[in-house]
């Protein structure tokens, strides 16, 4: 606890960290990559662990994700929500505003094109009822994420625990909606929603698959928010809040309005992620909707360094070690689990590796 | 009104409140502890889901119940310790860094759980500990079966807290704590190395949060399931707060926030329309309200989330 007699500090500095003054490209690029790596080396211990051969395991997730057609456009199927949650905290984090609670965001979405889609809205033709849906599954999620944004801003109230205390709201929410006025007469007793109209349904883009026409909707967001940040003054400003909050104030940046604005892109992208899994996937609400899309997202997000065409890849990886790993755990008895953990791992491995494309080390 | 009246009259009422409260309690001086030294623990809630799945797996494979409660402490200083390497000496986000431990530290106790323990339909228990009668005391009229027939692991998180609120504010230690968390710059000019503290700091405060989880496991309950932590975690983040990073106050948090909770649980059974949904959400919306009301009245450690380097401003 205290120092050396002398008053000097205790112990002699062995290494000392040191600020880089550029960013080497070459090492940024290759730090996701790294970091991956690592994480898949360190999983390979616990698969070692349970007595599985590591690189037939990693061989298995390879074939489970990619093998057959099938379980290709099964692996872009669960990449597409991973790359609206992973947009939504992308957008949230670069402005420092930490949305934790897209997971809530996600079934407010869902939930809100369940009860428009099954009867208010049904009447409309899908090209009018299509997009209407999706709008409204935005507004969903943009408005929970108003919630803990609000709080912060009247009440200083750090929005972290307020967005991740409103996931579990939010589920339960759900759970009371299709208990009650939107369950489904017809399921059995089964807690689930009514089922959206057919019509409300999003085309495949590959027959005989559950591939649908939301992949391409999440790259096209993808890339809005790329031309969103690096082109326009929103971009600027948001970058800036997140940069550093008094110096935006004072160049002038409206910090609450960009903030709000900031809010709603990301609350609208994890409405919209949920939205179209019910279209595109499942066609009802449950409560088991979403195999933690919205927490998964924030590793997506950082995986990409916040950069909103890295989302798409990163969502790829994530979906590929999620779908692998249910054949390789059929064929080895590992459980599912090692997918969970190996994403999570990479989140930590990143963030080493974010640090080691700025600082070197000093002997 | 009368029916609110019964439940508050009954003994068992109070009972539970010191059980629901005894996990809180936990969760809330290890987070309290690791933000006086300065730094944010986000990792709790999977911290808190590692110790049920430590303690339980520990005692499930043959050890007492005070070496799976060992077990745990032990497994949580240890994500305390990457929590720390990450961001003390590496000064990384504290808020990123800590879900990622999270999502780390639960994901892999589902997957060590489902290695070792095969999937069944009942899922398999341990012999929890049991209540313990003070001799005396247990057999006064309603204080008796309100206060006194709680487990160990109960009446040890009190004592932690009254503890833990000595060596804060009356002990070279935790001024040494105090000024990490207030100003390193200064700490490290009266001899006191931050880094040092910080460390010690959060790994205590993990061992504490995973013993939180382990009570889950080995006293409330008597058996390991995933998300059994239930936001937990998060909840004791807000207590933090409410409690403006007081000990003596985070019991008093911790303790009013389970009254609540059991009185809700009590108000189901006369509230029959009511659907349970709404009640199950009360102590999520309780600890927004809660945070809402203190965030600005609360003081908060000056040095929080501010990673420190020697000579570095």
């Amino acid at each position: 606890m205290t120092g050396s007699a002398t008053g000097l500090p205790a112990k002699d500095i062995l290494m000392r960290l040191e600020r880089r003054e550029h960013r080497p490209l070459l090492l940024v690029v290759l730090s996701p990559i790294l970091a991956v790596v690592a994480a898949l080396a360190l999983a390979g211990l616990l698969i070692a662990a349970a007595g599985a051969p590591v690189l037939e395991a990693y061989g298995r997730i390879l074939t489970g994700a990619f093998g057959t057609r099938l379980a290709a456009t099964e692996t872009l199927t669960r990449a597409t929500p991973l790359m609206l949650t992973g947009l939504a905290a992308a957008v949230a984090f670069r402005a420092r505003l930490w949305n934790i609670g897209a997971e809530g965001q996600f079934y407010l979405g869902a939930i809100m094109v369940a009860a428009l889609g099954s009867t208010a809205l049904s009447g409309l033709p899908g090209p009018v009822l299509i997009p209407l849906l999706f709008t409204a599954g935005a507004i969903a999620g943009m408005a929970l994420m108003l919630v803990p944004l609000w709080l912060r801003l009247r009440f200083s109230v750090d929005e972290v625990v307020t967005s991740l205390l409103l996931n579990f709201v939010a589920v339960l929410f759900v759970s009371m909606m299709i208990d009650g006025p939107l369950k489904d007469p017809l399921a059995f007793g089964w807690p689930q929603s009514m089922p959206v109209a057919d019509h409300a349904l999003l085309p495949k883009l590959i027959e005989r698959s559950r591939l649908h026409i939301g992949l391409a909707v999440a790259i096209v967001a993808a890339l809005l928010v790329y031309l969103l940040q690096s082109r326009t003054v929103f971009g600027l400003q948001s970058r800036a809040a997140g940069l550093n909050p008094e110096g935006a104030v004072f160049a002038g940046v409206p910090l609450a309005r960009t903030l709000v604005k900031v809010a709603c892109l990301s609350g609208g992208l994890a409405g919209l992620a949920g939205a179209i899994e019910v279209m595109g996937v499942k066609g009802y609400v449950t409560t088991d909707l979403s195999p933690g899309y919205g927490y998964a997202g924030i590793i997506v997000a950082m995986l990409a360094n916040l950069n909103p065409l890295g989302v798409i890849a990163a969502a790829f990886f994530t979906a590929t070690m999620f779908v692998g790993a249910d054949g390789m755990s059929r064929a080895l008895g590992i459980p599912t689990y090692i997918a969970d953990v190996t994403v999570a791992l990479s989140l930590l491995t990143m963030l080493i590796a974010i640090f080691f494309t700025q600082y070197r080390i000093r002997r | 009104m009368s029916t609110f009246f019964d439940i508050v009259a009954s003994a068992g009422l109070w009972a539970a409140v010191l059980r629901i409260a005894t996990p809180l309690i936990f969760g809330t001086l290890g987070a309290l502890l690791s933000e006086r030294s300065g730094v944010l623990n986000l990792g709790i809630e999977g911290i808190m889901t590692f110790g049920a799945m430590a303690g339980w797996l520990a005692v499930f494979n043959g050890a007492d119940l005070w070496t799976g409660m060992l077990v745990a402490a032990l497994s949580g200083a240890l994500f305390g310790l990457v929590h720390a390497a990450m961001t003390v000496t590496l000064g990384l986000s504290q808020h990123v860094t800590g879900l990622g431990i999270t999502l780390f530290a639960s994901s892999l106790s589902y997957y060590i759980f489902r290695l070792t323990v095969p999937l069944a339909s009942t899922p398999p228990t341990v012999t929890p500990f049991q209540p313990i009668s003070v001799p005396g005391l247990s057999d006064l009229p309603f204080v008796g079966p309100a206060l006194f027939t709680q487990t160990l692991p109960t009446y040890l998180s009190i004592v932690i807290a009254l503890l833990l609120a000595y060596v804060v504010y009356r002990t070279p230690l935790g001024l040494a704590l105090r000024m990490s968390g207030e100003n390193p710059h200064a700490a490290e000019a009266q001899g006191v190395d931050p880094v040092r503290v910080r460390y010690g700091a959060i790994m205590a405060g993990s061992a504490l949060m995973a013993m939180g989880g382990a009570f889950l496991t080995l006293s409330a309950f008597n058996s390991f399931f995933p998300t059994m932590v239930q936001g937990r975690g998060w909840i004791c983040i807000a207590l933090v707060v409410f409690a403006s990073w007081r000990p003596g106050r985070a019991l008093f948090g911790a303790l009013l926030f389970a009254f609540f909770d059991a009185f809700q649980l009590r108000l189901q059974t006369v509230l029959g329309n009511v659907p349970y949904q709404i009640f199950l959400m009360m102590p999520y919306i309780l600890s927004i309200a809660a945070l809402a009301v203190m965030a600005r009245r609360a003081r908060v450690p000056q040095a929080l989330m501010q990673p420190y380097r020697r000579g570095e401003r």
